[in-house]
């Protein structure tokens, strides 16, 4: 048998079970956005935009997914940057791999469970009593907006502060005493120092979280209680409710439209960063 | 800066403590600590669903992280001599599988499966006599299994791929040199240097296929595993049941991660 007949064979069974189970649902899901419900569920051969055109039906759902993936991105990262900073540069090398491995811990156990505790802590009987108990009456937080927020934060924070450490970890810490000794003010190492050198962590962390934001499902239904519910929680009803699979494979395509779009955006952007800091001199 | 460190911290593990700590409330509440007892645990061990269902899962992480660990390595010593189209086709297949969200594999495999078993079907009782006796493929156990090797074996490919990537071919090389059959070379020298990145493969496709709600959701059938069972405990009520369920299965996937790291750890040794 030649070299090549024996790597072709290799690669063949991961291929086709990725091809099965990957590529064929996905042209389901393209060939059905282009067709029509049946009467009672599932789904009728057509060729028609009609589904497409519907899609403002669920603009909600959109515009949620749309503003609190974003703005839980970006407040993961705002919350991990400075603890990841800590564990990097700040921490003895004694303490150092413990403190990590405490952060990505709560990631190893089921998201699931981690969400549904925050269900007793923004309940009633959490954190609102305890404010009640400081004279702050009546605040609900359960099934708002904010509960999402916090949960996707919870949910998420290891997973961003994992890859900032490592760029943090990475950077020689003697270019921040240089850059003292030159008499900069902390802040100008950090944003003429640090930041810039972390910038590859940083965007690692946050696409991974966008990403896994964008397809949601678990944290709106538990914490959002059905107030606050992104596109995930749509397809949930659409194909498991209502049974609409023409509607619902439209609106998957949309979703991975719009994320195929972000994320090259996004890319283009890191990646002129990337360069703008090689050309600076001294880096 | 350290206060800052020590708020995250908590942050982090006070929901994790409440969960653990109702799990061994007295009372049916739970929001109000009735006293310590251990009945729930009792309770949970003794509910038949939870068993069926805790056995369904393991049984589907085992099998599917098992495939996964197998497929995914052949392919990624496959792809290591293979460049050109086929090269690009198949790291975009990988590409797709980690980016599509979890969510749209489950419908996607869903319609495509229910669509394809409408047709196979008919077609599987008409080759019998009496139709009824007919294989009946249907959404269960089988179609979960397929769903996630699909995605963890995407998962060890890259695992694999780059532990692979920073052997030095000099080893096999030399192997090679030394009159070794390409099996022989792979089995003595190439193998036990990726064992420990076939077995982090294993372990994190384990915990994804365990912890994985969403796509169990829509392709399990009338199947239920723990996740599926924990959730739909939660939209009738939390009790301290759940909580226990929850502290349990907590409990087992850190001791999980632990002897992981021992088994990494002395890999490591013994190789020094």
């Amino acid at each position: 048998m030649t070299q090549r007949a024996r790597n072709w064979l290799l690669i063949a069974p991961a291929g086709a079970w990725l091809i099965v189970m990957l590529v064929l649902p996905l042209s389901v899901v393209f060939i059905f956005s282009f067709g029509e419900r049946a009467p009672a569920g599932g789904y009728v051969p057509a060729f028609t935009f009609e589904q497409y055109a519907n899609l403002p039906a669920r603009f909600t759902a959109f515009k949620n997914t749309l503003i609190l993936a974003p703005l839980g991105t970006l407040a993961a990262l705002l919350i991990a940057y400075p603890l990841a900073y800590q564990l990097a540069v700040r921490t003895s090398e004694r303490w150092k791999t413990l403190l990590l491995v405490l952060v990505i811990v709560p990631f190893w156990t089921s998201i699931l469970i981690r969400s549904y505790a925050w269900i007793f802590l923004l309940g009633g009987g959490g954190i609102p009593a305890l404010l009640d108990m400081f004279g702050i009456e009546n605040v609900r937080l359960i099934y708002t907006p904010f509960a999402v927020l916090i949960g996707i934060v919870y949910g998420y924070l290891p997973l961003m502060v994992f890859p900032i450490y490592v760029a943090l970890e990475r950077l020689d810490k003697r270019l921040l005493e240089a850059s003292a000794d030159l008499g900069a003010h902390p802040m100008t190492t950090f944003f003429s120092v640090t930041l810039p050198m972390s910038i590859s962590g940083i965007a690692t962390g946050c696409m991974l979280v966008f990403i896994l934001l964008m397809g949601e499902f678990l944290i709106p239904a538990l914490l959002g209680g059905g107030k606050v519910f992104f596109v995930g929680n749509a397809l949930v009803d659409l194909f498991l409710q209502s049974r609409n699979w023409a509607f619902g494979s439209a609106v998957a395509m949309m979703l991975i439209i719009i994320m195929l779009v972000t994320v090259t955006f996004y890319m283009r952007l890191i990646s002129r960063l990337n360069i703008q800091r090689d050309d600076a001199p001294l880096m | 800066m350290r206060f800052y460190a020590l708020f995250v911290y908590i942050f982090l593990y006070t929901p994790i403590a409440i969960i653990a700590l109702f799990s061994f409330s007295a009372g049916r509440s739970a929001s109000q600590f009735e006293g310590f007892s251990i009945k729930w645990y009792g309770r949970a061990l003794n509910n038949p669903f939870v068993m069926d269902a805790l056995g369904n899962s393991i049984f589907v992480a085992f099998v599917s992280a098992t495939l996964a660990s197998i497929l995914g390595t052949l392919a990624a010593v496959g792809l290591q001599g293979i460049r050109g189209p086929v090269r690009a086709f198949f790291d975009a297949l990988i590409y797709v599988a980690i980016m599509i969200p979890g969510i749209v594999i489950g419908i996607a495999t869903l319609i495509a499966l229910v669509t394809v078993f409408g047709v196979v079907n008919p077609w599987l009782a008409g080759l019998y006599q009496d139709a009824a006796s007919a294989p009946k493929l249907s959404m269960g156990m089988g179609s979960l299994i397929a769903a996630h090797t699909m995605f963890t074996l995407a998962l060890v490919v890259i695992i694999v791929r780059a532990r692979l990537a920073v052997l030095e071919s000099s080893l096999s090389e030399a192997s090679a040199d030394l009159y070794a059959t390409p099996f022989g070379t792979f089995r003595q020298i190439t193998l036990p240097l990726i064992a420990p990145a076939i077995l982090a493969g294993f372990l994190l496709s384990f915990t994804f296929s365990f912890d994985d709600f969403i796509i169990a959701f829509f392709v399990a059938g009338s199947e239920t595993t723990l996740p599926i069972y924990i959730f739909s405990s939660i939209r009738r009520g939390i009790t301290p049941e759940v909580n226990a369920i929850g502290t349990m299965v907590m409990v087992a996937s850190l001791l999980l991660l632990i002897i992981a790291q021992l088994i990494l750890r002395r890999g490591n040794a013994t190789k020094r």
